[in-house]
């Protein structure tokens, strides 16, 4: 599989970023250096293996349903770039 | 004083031939001294010798004081600390300050610990040389011209140079074990689940985690006591009993068994390193232990799997960068697209913003089978295999890194190259096993590292082979600053 | 040509745990913006989610109540998207595995029992919540993590009416098993619809339109109403329909566009790294099996074959829980059952949709509804009477017994009181008399009405008639 220009660019959309036409150039480059690497794994046949999602056997990591106390607000808000009212402030969301 | 070990130090400590306070004073001007030359730190915390007043307090009053208590130590700054700043080297994090401290940091301050700063890294713990950080330079405290390694570099400079006793660090493909290796300390990466990793900013979920960073292998025992074990605040930190891992130091050696994988010897290993290493096991012949050449074929996919598997994750993780809640905010926008778009683009670096555009190509509509899917399934065959070698070996020795430290620029303009510095550490991680990496020498004075690698759960039995290795060669590296 | 609807259903119901899916922050609804916050549901760096177990033993207690297999084996996904109210840019969900799935309700409608199947149940968190105000959105993430289950129906229904009745069933079995309290005006139950239109007959899909935005079961069958006809009318004139995501107006009465498919989703769904699989076994399901109470269906079943009720008055009285139990209450204390439903359905649900109530919020007590049809039983006080009684009851919530005590509302059964009023009635309608002489037989009912009326409603009814036809036989 090869990437060109416009699937760079449907990829930084998707990721929320931007680049010049310079820096999509190398992408491309760069991307299709590390995806002909990664091809690599096509030599092996995994038609018959199960997706391993941890390394080993792991499960049932549950909580009781118990409230305990969470941030005060100045903990909340004390990373906002942007606030009002006890509300983070961001530029007008639409639908 | 400064190259004293920790658990020398807290000897000390305890005999009362000096105090915490005068510890961590003499720790502070270290790093004043020659921070400036290795650059490991982001932040020193002048405010430490508060909390080695605190030890010397409890001390004073009889109080029974742990193993780490009033000992000068830093973190890698990806880790929260309450509070404090945790930028992961990175410009939008520059003015994160945490709210909230991270399990290892409850677990250290437990035990007493002096945190005296935070420690520079590859930004987000993406890269091999801590050449990707937003903010400084490490160098590698044998020779100022070279990297310390990464992601750690900084975790491992501070302890090279004699500016911390002890740092913690995060491993997700090698991040503790390589730089440890080039700057000639101890670096431990345990088991997958061993270390709670909440309150460790995420590059890759299901490899990080968290691990020492020493003088010597009896300091990396003292370190695990005090960090491992369940959490119940990370779903993935395994509910394994932690025993005392001193009692794992000066055992015999007689009868273990010791798998070395041809394909981890083969090409691609420059032959210092392999000069070194072969030293070293010439020894353990010495000391009764069997040497058996093993083959890991699948290794050879691992560095695929890994940058599929960490990028993907990655590309997920570092979405909540985004200038809403917290981090840096673009200046200009014209609406709220705009404004992540924006503030992610001038806030990560380009390593960063390549490994995310990788991983949301590998993730996206059409490709999730062949990329994410596949990396998954040959993780299986990786860990079958290891499973499969760990019926006829205790151990796996390796090295560490192929080369010893390179130059500043060196690899930085090929990721490639880069990404092949992980090539032996790799596959430790797509497993979740426990490795260490201990100095082995010097091949034109820079430190050769040597790789151990155990089975799940198993750091005990690589602690005996690692203090065994090390009281055989008793090098006693420093650096000369 | 003749059109049909295909409409399919997506329900996200709040859970009724008290903490959150993934910490350890109250789920309680309407506080201080912000204030039920932590590293976790603000995703901050570095922290990492930890299941409560209430929500599988919820989301188990969905499945069982709504016919589905439970997975044994299913873990959670990450879904990829970048939105203000989401604190971490994905939502923690399942994708691969749900944790129940093909399971269905039955919903009687005209032409019989129909059963809609329904796809899958998982469970996932919920977002923040943005408020719009001016250029700006304030976004406050107290809902953030808030627990969900997401039940995802099959494209089975036909009708608006069918979706109705389907999600007024389906909140009646959540209401009873109590996984949610699915108050919908507080979201805690939202749905929103998939539709498209075909030819009668046609077993192909059309293009389908999502509608979100309907916050009742009215809008919901309402904007189906609209939808179905916009895409009809749409057919005929040779347009397009085109698959995009429509929210219902309810002021204007329109589904309007929403988001077109230009930016198209692309989820990136992976098992999420930071949490392990849920494996479930015998012994926890049936564990919650034991827990279910009576559902709907089995107790409207019961109630036909053990109190003889119609099927209509059994069907309404178990759509709620409460009413249910009122009812049992009701005949536990001794009461005819048929009594006691003739009472519900008629008197005590006439004044609960007159007020806009529900049974729950009542004064009254089950005892007193008894205490008052004994009432009349007993020949203490008419039905008329009873019904005033009622409403007085209704409003304060006083002792029917005492209500016909202070009021002296006891029914008048002495024979030569009522025989006086009849004669003083007589006396004072001497038209009344002339006529009934004159064989116009219907004064006799003016007469009786008369005579109620001088009693206050006390008199016997019964009494009364017969009086008044011996009197006036006697002129």
């Amino acid at each position: 599989m090869a990437v060109d220009k416009s699937q760079v660019d449907y990829v930084a959309k998707l990721a929320r970023l931007e680049f010049s036409e310079e820096e999509k150039e190398k992408f491309v480059g760069d991307f299709n250096k590390i995806l002909q690497f990664v091809e690599k794994l096509n030599e092996i046949d995994t038609e018959n293996v199960e997706i391993s999602i941890s390394s080993y056997p792991m499960f049932n990591a549950l909580r009781e349903d118990e409230v305990k106390p969470s941030l005060s607000l100045d903990e909340v808000l004390l990373n906002a770039p942007d606030k009002e009212n006890g509300y983070f402030r961001v530029p007008k969301v639409v639908d | 004083m400064h190259y004293l070990s920790a658990h020398e130090i807290r000897d000390l400590i305890r005999k009362k031939e000096v105090t915490a306070e005068e510890v961590t004073i003499k720790t502070l001007e270290r790093i004043k001294e020659v921070d400036d030359k290795v650059n490991a730190y982001l932040e020193v915390f002048e405010d430490a010798v508060d909390s080695a007043k605190e030890i010397d307090k409890k001390i004073a009053q009889g109080e029974d004081i742990k193993d780490l208590a009033g000992i000068p130590m830093a973190i890698k700054d990806n880790i929260c600390m309450k509070g404090r700043k945790t930028t992961c080297a990175s410009k939008i994090l520059e003015n994160f300050v945490s709210p909230y401290d991270a399990t290892v940091v409850e677990r250290l301050k437990e035990n007493g610990a002096v945190i005296v700063g935070r420690l520079n890294m590859d930004e987000f713990a993406m890269g091999s040389s801590t050449e990707n950080s937003a903010f400084k330079k490490t160098k590698n405290p044998y020779d100022l011209e070279r990297v310390p390694g990464g992601s750690s570099g900084g975790s491992a400079a501070a302890v090279a140079a004699g500016e911390a006793y002890y740092t913690l660090g995060s491993d997700t493909g090698g991040s503790i074990r390589q730089p440890a290796s080039l700057c000639g300390v101890v670096g431990f990466k345990p088991t997958y689940g061993r270390v709670s990793r909440y309150g460790l900013v995420a590059f890759a979920s299901s490899l990080d985690q968290i691990g020492p960073f020493t003088r010597d292998v009896e300091d990396a025992a003292l370190v695990l006591n005090a960090i491992c074990g369940k959490d119940s605040k990370d779903s993935t930190s395994a509910d394994v009993n932690v025993e005392d891992f001193t009692t794992y130091l000066n055992k015999s050696l007689k009868g273990v068994k010791v798998g070395l994988p041809k394909e981890y010897f083969g090409e691609g290993i420059d032959d210092g390193v392999k000069k070194e290493l072969e030293k070293a096991i010439a020894l353990l012949k010495d000391l009764g232990v069997e040497i058996k050449e093993i083959s890991l074929p699948m290794s050879q996919y691992a560095l695929a799997v890994y940058y599929i598997l960490s990028s993907s994750e990655a590309s997920s993780n570092l979405a909540r960068f985004d200038g809403i809640r917290y981090g840096v905010r673009a200046k200009d926008f014209e609406d709220v697209v705009d404004l992540y778009v924006k503030s992610r683009s001038q806030g990560f670096g380009n390593e960063v913003k390549r490994r995310i555009m990788l991983g949301t190509y590998a993730l996206s509509s059409g490709y999730y089978d062949a990329y994410y899917k596949k990396a998954l399934k040959v993780k299986t065959l990786i860990i079958n295999e290891f499973k499969k070698a760990f019926e006829d070996v205790n151990l796996i020795i390796s090295p560490t890194s192929p080369s010893v430290a390179f130059k500043f620029g060196e690899k930085a303009d090929d990721p490639l190259k880069m990404y092949l510095s992980d090539i032996c550490t790799v596959p430790v991680n797509i497993a979740g096993l426990p490795a260490v990496s201990i100095p082995a020498g010097l091949s034109d004075n820079l430190p050769v590292g040597l790789q151990i690698i155990g089975n799940y759960f198993k750091e005990g039995e690589i602690i005996s082979l690692a203090h065994g290795i090390e009281k055989a060669l008793s090098l006693n590296l420093r650096p000369n600053l | 040509m003749d059109f049909e609807a295909v409409i399919g259903l997506e329900i996200h119901a709040e859970l009724s745990t008290k903490s959150k899916i993934f910490c350890s922050c109250t789920t309680e609804f309407g506080k201080d913006a912000n204030t039920h916050c932590c590293p976790v549901c603000l995703g901050l760096p570095g922290a990492l989610p930890v299941l409560n177990k209430s929500v599988v033993d919820y989301a188990i207690k969905a499945g069982l109540a709504l016919n589905c297999s439970i997975n044994k084996e299913t873990y959670m996904a990450r879904k990829n998207y970048f939105y203000p109210d989401a604190p971490k840019n994905y939502q923690i969900t399942q994708h691969e595995t749900p944790l129940c799935s093909e399971g269905y309700i039955e919903i009687e409608t005209e032409e019989g029992v129909k059963r809609i199947g329904i796809q899958r149940i998982h469970i996932e968190e919920d977002a923040g919540k943005a408020l719009h105000e001016g250029e700006s959105s304030l976004i406050d993430f107290n809902r953030s993590g808030v627990p969900l289950i997401e039940i995802v129906t099959k494209p089975d229904m036909r009708s608006p009416k069918e979706a109705r009745m389907f999600f007024e069933k389906l909140r009646s079995i959540l209401l009873y098993t109590e996984v949610s309290d699915c108050k919908m005006q507080e979201g805690s139950l939202r749905c929103d619809a998939n539709v498209s239109v075909r030819p009668k007959g046609s077993t192909e899909f059309g293009v389908k339109t999502e509608i979100k935005n309907m916050n009742s079961f009215k809008a919901l069958e309402k904007a189906l109403e609209y939808e179905i006809e916009r895409q009809i009318n749409a057919i005929k004139n040779g347009e397009r329909i085109v698959q995009e995501t429509r929210r219902w107006d309810e002021a204007k009465g329109q589904t309007i566009v929403m988001r077109s498919k230009e930016e198209a989703h692309d989820y990136r769904y992976f098992p999420e790294p930071d949490m392990v699989y849920l494996k479930l076994n015998d012994e926890w399901i049936e564990g919650i099996r034991k827990t279910m109470p009576e559902l709907p269906d089995e107790k409207k079943k019961r109630y036909i074959e053990e109190f003889g009720l119609p099927e209509y008055d059994a069907n309404i009285i178990t759509t709620s829980k409460e009413l249910a139990a009122f009812f049992e209450e009701a005949v536990n204390i001794g009461g005819n059952p048929k009594t006691i439903s003739n009472w519900i359905m008629g008197e005590v649900l006439r004044i609960l949709n007159d007020r806009e109530m529900e049974i729950k919020d009542v004064k009254f007590t089950s005892k007193d509804l008894v205490k008052l049809i004994s009432l009349v039983e007993k020949g203490t006080i008419s039905n008329t009477i009873a019904k005033k009684v009622f409403v007085e009851m209704f409003e304060t919530g006083k002792d029917p017994e005492k209500i016909v005590e202070e009021k002296g509302l006891v029914q008048i059964t002495d024979e030569g009181a009522i025989r006086d009023i009849v004669n003083k009635v007589l006396d004072e309608n001497p038209q009344s008399v002339a006529d009934f002489k004159n064989g116009k037989t219907k004064a006799v009912g003016f007469i009786v009405g008369q005579v109620m009326k001088a009693s206050k409603g006390k008199a016997n009814p019964q009494m009364v008639n017969k009086l008044v036809e011996e009197e006036l036989l006697k002129r």
